[in-house]
């Protein structure tokens, strides 16, 4: 029990993770029905960043608290610059053009950024300081859950819930929920289009971003490739939990670290990477719409 | 053109100059290394010109090109440019021509391992094996319009039939007198339907899906295949993979190195015009007919009668098929296989040869898959560069030229010239 109690922990903060990196895929699929391979490079970028900002102001003799502040914040920005930059280079010339180019555009992006950062960079395995606050009193419990474990938790929460007021409640939410329905109609409607994907666009990066700084503290280490293996689970939690939808995308983020906890811890490490690629099978072959998914009736 | 709509280029350029200086500053001029778990920076200022001056002029470029593409896509058949190639396009359909510049290619094919030596022909004959894996492909992503993001591993399937005959089956066949050789014969057909065979299990459960959702679900295949491969060491050698792959049979000859290269080149070759053939075949016929409808409109083709999940099936077991054949040749070509030349880049590369070439386009995707697989042999300088160019590339083409370099071309009716021009 303690052992199932642990692995369900980590699988929790797991979870978490992807659910910050399924909520830019599921954010920007519901708009414009592109899987954005780029989207886990960004994720890479946010950490490398933070971790480029970070050596910086900690070389520089300032202290933690502020290191950790500015280089988060630093890499948020960049990473949403990276988004937006993308968007327009990349996917907006090929808006209205058959859905199958974007995704191969896409990929190339995806290719360009990490053999950029492997090339601007290093290819090695850089380890990845932790900069995040040790918490006295968790001590008794490490067990089961550390502290980053549990900031990582505490943050996805505190993102969630904003991110929800921000669509349920705000005009640039409505925007956006308008545009997902029905991108000519929003557009009739007087819905600045450009400036809902953009702005798609740097929310899923910045919430990217965050993700790469934790996860990168999490394991303590980065490397140029880190993005897209993580990437491609966190598109599959988004499958999971059903695309373009928001609690779907956070379900089947926790959906798949519980699976992968315990699958890694009961069955065999070996296939760790397996397990997400399985369960997308398997949903697909069941309820190919996702946990919370709509089924969506083909209109002719 | 107007001095201030150029001046007006040039403050928009110079701003992306600027913006891209930011934005690259991090990951250009600081390189971070970490020692002892203490990151240092060190800031290569030197760099920071050449991102804005590469800023300034790729913006520039993006801009012309863009209306280039624009003016394009109003009228089709003017400039100087577009007459030439119209010109070459009626010289080249009158039958001699046609009949003769093909004999001199195959002339020169055939002389080619003559000519060059060994080095060369093993070049060419990895360029052949990836001729033979875009085809295949192409059938699925030209002709069938469904992305297939795992295709490198039905190349491995193919190679890993051919290794693992050998690996159990080779010993026996020595004890027994006969040449292990002629497992590369056995494996050739086996190799393709059993690529077929996983086609078609790959594809059942997204008959129903669109898409986007089938890449995903081919990459996470490729991503299966490759684990699987590379940890379940007791069967299939896992990562060491296997060796010491016999050459194919050669009445019974052991033919040395160069030989045994040229050999193989003649094999690949054949194999090359027999796919070729092939998929011409199929593209003109009932199925392939089926599949261009299909990839134009699935729910008008379905309410014409062409059952989509039938269909489907097939588009996978034939593009498979090739893979498992090409993965034959390769690994009879390099007599070892490991499970990293089947990884998810292997399939995005075929992929980007069928995509620049010209989805759908026979001659494109034979060009694509030549030109992909040679440039990089000829240009080793710019090795570490290379994928990164590969992504700019792709994303190039798919912007400016989404038909690939050699578009495929429309079956059309032509009407009269004279009630046209009426």
């Amino acid at each position: 029990m303690e052992y199932f109690l642990k692995l369900f922990l980590s699988g929790t903060a797991k979870g978490s993770i992807y659910a910050l990196i399924a909520l830019g895929y599921t954010m920007v699929y519901g708009i414009i029905q592109l899987i954005n391979f780029a989207h886990g490079e960004i994720y890479m970028i946010g950490g490398f960043t933070a971790l480029i900002f970070g050596g910086f102001f900690f070389s520089k003799g300032m202290p933690v608290g502020f290191v950790l502040l500015f280089s988060v914040l630093l890499s948020i920005i960049y990473a949403a610059a990276f988004g937006y930059t993308i968007e327009k280079i990349a996917y907006r010339p090929l808006r209205g053009k058959p859905r199958l180019s974007a995704l191969i555009s896409a990929i190339g992006v995806s290719m360009v950024l990490q053999n950029f950062v492997l090339l601007a960079q290093t290819e090695k395995f850089l380890s990845f300081p932790s900069y995040l606050p040790e918490f006295k009193w968790l001590q008794p419990y490490k067990e089961y859950i550390n502290s980053t474990q549990l900031i990582i938790l505490g943050v996805t929460a505190v993102i969630m819930v904003l991110l929800t007021f921000l669509i349920k409640f705000t005009r640039m939410g409505k925007a956006m929920r308008a545009t997902a329905q029905d991108m000519h109609m929003a557009q009739l409607v007087g819905v600045d289009i450009n400036q809902v994907i953009s702005v798609t666009f740097i929310l899923g990066s910045a919430l990217a971003a965050i993700g790469g700084v934790l996860i990168c503290s999490y394991m303590g280490q980065i490397n140029y490739y880190i993005g897209f293996i993580a990437g491609i689970k966190a598109f599959v939690a988004a499958v999971l939990g059903g695309i373009g939808s928001i609690p779907g995308a956070v379900l089947g983020s926790f959906v798949l670290g519980w699976t992968e906890s315990l699958g890694t811890g009961y069955i065999s490490s070996d296939y760790e990477d397996a397990f997400a690629f399985i369960i997308l099978i398997v949903i697909l072959l069941i309820k190919p719409e996702g946990i919370l998914g709509r089924t969506q009736r083909q209109k002719v | 053109m107007k001095v201030r709509s150029i001046l007006a280029d040039v403050r928009k350029s110079l701003g992306i100059a600027v913006w891209a200086m930011v934005l690259l500053f991090p990951l250009m001029v600081m390189k971070v290394s970490v020692t002892r778990g203490v990151a240092q920076v060190q800031f290569r200022w030197n760099l920071l010109p050449f991102v804005g001056i590469a800023g300034f002029v790729l913006s520039f470029v993006w801009r012309i090109a863009l209306e280039w593409k624009d003016r394009r896509g109003n009228n089709k058949s003017e400039g100087a440019f577009s007459r030439v190639k119209a010109w070459g396009g009626q010289y080249f359909a009158r039958p001699a021509v046609r009949k003769s510049s093909l004999v001199a290619l195959l002339c020169f094919v055939i002389a080619y391992p003559f000519l060059f030596g060994m080095y060369h022909t093993n070049v060419m004959i990895t360029a052949f094996i990836y001729v033979i894996l875009a085809l295949g492909l192409n059938i699925v992503v030209g002709l069938g319009g469904l992305l297939n993001l795992g295709y490198a591993a039905f190349f491995g399937v193919g190679a890993y039939t051919y290794g693992l005959m050998w690996k159990y089956l080779g010993h026996s066949f020595i004890a027994a007198g006969i040449d292990p050789g002629w497992l590369f014969w056995i494996s050739l057909p086996l190799a393709g339907i059993m690529a077929s065979l996983f086609g078609i299990l790959l594809s059942l459960p997204v008959l129903r899906l669109r898409g986007d959702y089938l890449a995903i679900i081919t990459l996470a295949f490729g991503e299966i295949f490759h684990m699987v491969m590379q940890n379940s060491s007791d069967i299939t050698g896992g990562a060491t993979g296997i060796s010491l792959i016999p050459r194919p049979w050669f009445f019974g000859h052991k033919l040395p190195p160069p030989q045994a290269a040229t050999y193989i080149y003649f094999i690949a070759i054949v194999l090359v015009i027999i796919t070729i053939f092939i998929v011409r075949r199929i593209e003109d016929s009932r199925v392939g007919r089926a599949l261009e409808a299909m990839r134009e409109d699935e729910v008008a083709c379905e309410a014409m009668g062409i059952n989509l999940v039938k269909n489907k099936l097939i588009t996978f077991a034939l593009g498979s098929f090739w893979a498992g054949i090409a993965g034959v040749i390769m690994a009879a070509q390099t007599t070892y296989i490991n499970p990293d030349s089947f990884t998810l880049w292997e399939s995005i590369i075929i992929l980007m040869a069928v995509v620049i070439g010209g989805t759908g386009s026979i001659p494109g995707v034979i060009g694509g898959a030549i030109l992909l697989k040679l440039l990089p042999e000829y240009f080793r300088a710019l090795a570490q560069y290379r994928m990164l160019i590969y992504g700019i590339a792709m994303v190039l083409v798919i912007i400016f030229k989404p038909d690939g370099l050699i578009p495929r071309k429309r079956k059309q009716y032509t009407f009269e010239e004279k009630e046209l021009s009426k």
